[in-house]
């Protein structure tokens, strides 16, 4: 596919677990494991967006926080330009690559600090990068940042929440660009936002993308949202990636049954193609990540099981158009 | 306000606070009192008509001048042993006023670094803290307090230490709830992502967030340990005498009572209006720091 394309990080079976005890255990007893992320791999290469979908408790946020280092991963390989293992480096070589990583989250508001003013956000990662940066250099360019993401620069000395959502999400953008990273990682970051915000910050995004080169992983639940701003898109079914494909692709032609399910929930504008589409409704909700279906994950809701599924787990397997799917059924 | 006339011009912080800390009437008045005492602490030994310690044998447990048998010259009496009891409330002020300084100060330095550490890094470390904290927590604390003092030897710094201890578990408790509850918030996964130190995440960014309920303690904790003070002064294991604290003056006059009201009302006076003075500035503290509360 994007062989010409340069792979900015490369994620090897990641797996993040977390071990629970249930309610009024003994303090003997075992804990048990919730696998948030069961074996996660992709490549996300410069430039481009991978959109990351699933529905809620699937593992797409612990899978970005996973990849930054702020939940500890229990197995696999983050690998940074092809060769630094995230995972594995030491604190002080990953305060170098923080430069290089931002994160945008889901609730605008909550991630500002309420006590600190918006300048004082903006330049936070600018300060803790570059401590010896000057007093006016630290303004201007928090302004430049402000002026990027369309914010107006005599707002700096507002609190966080004068602002509106859109607003407060606009000054995480800003704060997460200051320091012009390669990545960044959005976590939902519209879904707090309501529909015309969303287009602004999303078209925000695309836009500051062209501009900067960015790459961005974009998670979201929201299946038109991610076909507008991605490149290629992953689908993530109880912490296991059940198809990945470029955007459009994924969409004309589903070939996990998961994705079938989930493209046939969404709503078209039209509504002579709306009445006629065929909706496929899973039964039952999604297993427990404490106790994972045997085999494959998908099964007890899958239209397609039979034994094997029961059996066998199925891997990731590419047809000749680089589109990936972990179905033993998929054509 | 002069920023009517550019709206966009952000206000200084120092007048931006001071805005909002005045339009507060209870904390305004808290606050002239508590300058009034400090003012009085400075200039005590101007102020004061007579020495503190100077005793008019002619002239004992003589009532204020506007009860029969008073004089202009002990204008609020004098105590059992001939001495001015305007004086001595004058210079009783700055043992009051230092011993609950000195606890605050203390006990919050102290309490918000245990506490907010035991948040921070939670694990052993914390249970540790914690437990601890509970421990002293479990005994009373007039009584924790007479154990340490009786192992320091009485006096005025001892006691303020013993307060000290006796009240710290308080604010490491407040400290460590508050950080925990901020710990798990965007913000601090947004700053960390940014690449704060923990030193930075602690002190930068938690902590400002905790002040609210702190500052509050702070305040409650000032008259508590006028009150702890005067209470070990009443046992004798506090300011000696003739410091003229005003708890041991309560305590000093318990057997005038009856008698001669002046010589125990004055000093509960004092300590009442300097307490209710405290808790009304914090009040106002509170609301003019907290920037969710601001329009």
């Amino acid at each position: 596919m994007s062989a010409d394309k340069k792979i900015l990080l490369s994620v090897k079976d990641l797996k993040v677990q977390f071990s629970i005890k249930p309610q009024g255990a003994l303090p003997w007893t075992k804990p048990l494991a919730l696998k948030a992320v069961d074996g996660v791999s992709f490549d996300l290469y410069e430039g481009e967006t991978l959109g990351i979908v699933g529905e809620s408790g699937c593992g797409k946020s612990t899978l970005a926080r996973a990849i930054i280092r702020m939940i500890p991963s229990s197995a696999g390989q983050v690998l940074w330009m092809g060769n630094e293992d995230l995972l594995t480096m030491s604190k002080s070589e990953l305060q170098e690559k923080r430069k290089d990583i931002q994160m945008i989250f889901q609730d605008p508001l909550a991630s500002l600090n309420p006590r600190m003013t918006i300048g004082q956000i903006i330049a936070e990662p600018l300060k803790t990068h570059y401590p010896e940066t000057s007093k006016e250099d630290v303004v201007d360019r928090v302004k430049a940042v402000m002026k990027k993401v369309g914010l107006l620069t005599n707002q700096i000395n507002r609190y966080p929440h004068e602002f509106s959502g859109g607003q407060c999400q606009r000054i995480g953008i800003a704060r997460a660009l200051i320091l012009e990273p390669k990545l960044i990682i959005c976590d939902e970051p519209v879904s707090a936002l309501d529909v015309s915000i969303q287009a602004q910050v999303i078209n925000l995004l695309v836009d500051l993308q062209k501009e900067m080169g960015l790459s961005l992983v974009f998670i979201a639940h929201d299946l038109s949202v991610v076909r507008h701003i991605s490149t290629r898109i992953m689908v993530l079914y109880l912490g296991n990636v059940a198809e990945v494909s470029v955007a459009n692709d994924l969409y004309d032609n589903p070939r996990h049954p998961y994705t079938q399910a989930l493209i046939s929930a969404v709503p078209i504008p039209d509504p002579v193609k709306e009445r006629a589409k065929k909706v496929i409704l899973l039964e039952g909700d999604m297993p427990s990540p404490i106790n994972p279906p045997s085999g494959c994950v998908f099964r007890t809701r899958c239209p397609l099981a039979d034994d094997l599924c029961a059996i066998e787990k199925p891997t990731l397997k590419s047809n000749e158009g680089g589109h990936w799917v972990s179905c033993h059924h998929a054509k | 306000m002069t920023t009517l006339s550019k709206p966009m011009a952000p206000p200084s912080p120092l007048r931006e606070f001071w805005s909002y800390f005045s339009a507060n009437r209870g904390a305004l008045i808290g606050l002239y009192y508590i300058i009034f005492l400090i003012l009085l602490i400075i200039f005590a030994d101007v102020i004061s008509p007579y020495h503190p310690y100077e005793q008019y044998r002619q002239s004992f447990l003589m009532p204020p001048v506007w009860e029969a048998g008073g004089s202009w010259a002990h204008i609020l009496g004098t105590d059992d042993v001939g001495r001015d009891m305007l004086s001595r409330l004058i210079h009783g002020a700055r043992y009051s006023m230092l011993a609950g300084a000195m606890v605050v100060t203390l006990s919050l330095i102290i309490g918000i670094v245990l506490g907010v550490l035991a948040g921070f890094y939670r694990g052993t470390f914390e249970v540790v803290i914690m437990r601890i904290a509970d421990v002293m927590l479990a005994v009373p604390s007039l009584l924790l307090a007479i154990a340490v003092v009786a192992v320091l030897g009485p006096s005025l710094l001892n006691a303020a230490m013993a307060i000290v201890v006796v009240s710290m578990p308080h604010y490491i408790r407040l400290a460590r709830a508050s950080t925990i509850s901020e710990m798990s918030k965007d913000y601090v996964i947004s700053s960390r992502v940014a690449g704060a130190s923990s030193f930075r995440l602690m002190f930068v960014a938690v902590l400002p967030n905790c002040m609210a309920p702190l500052i509050v303690q702070a305040t409650l904790g000032f008259s508590n340990a006028i009150l702890d003070m005067a209470a070990l002064g009443f046992v004798g294991l506090g300011a000696q005498p003739p410091i003229p604290e005003w708890g041991s003056m309560l305590a000093d006059a318990r057997q005038f009572v009856q008698s001669a009201w002046w010589v125990v009302t004055f000093p509960g006076v004092m300590i009442l209006t300097t307490v209710l003075a405290f808790n009304l500035m914090g009040d106002g503290l509170r609301d003019a720091l907290d920037p969710k509360l601001k329009q």
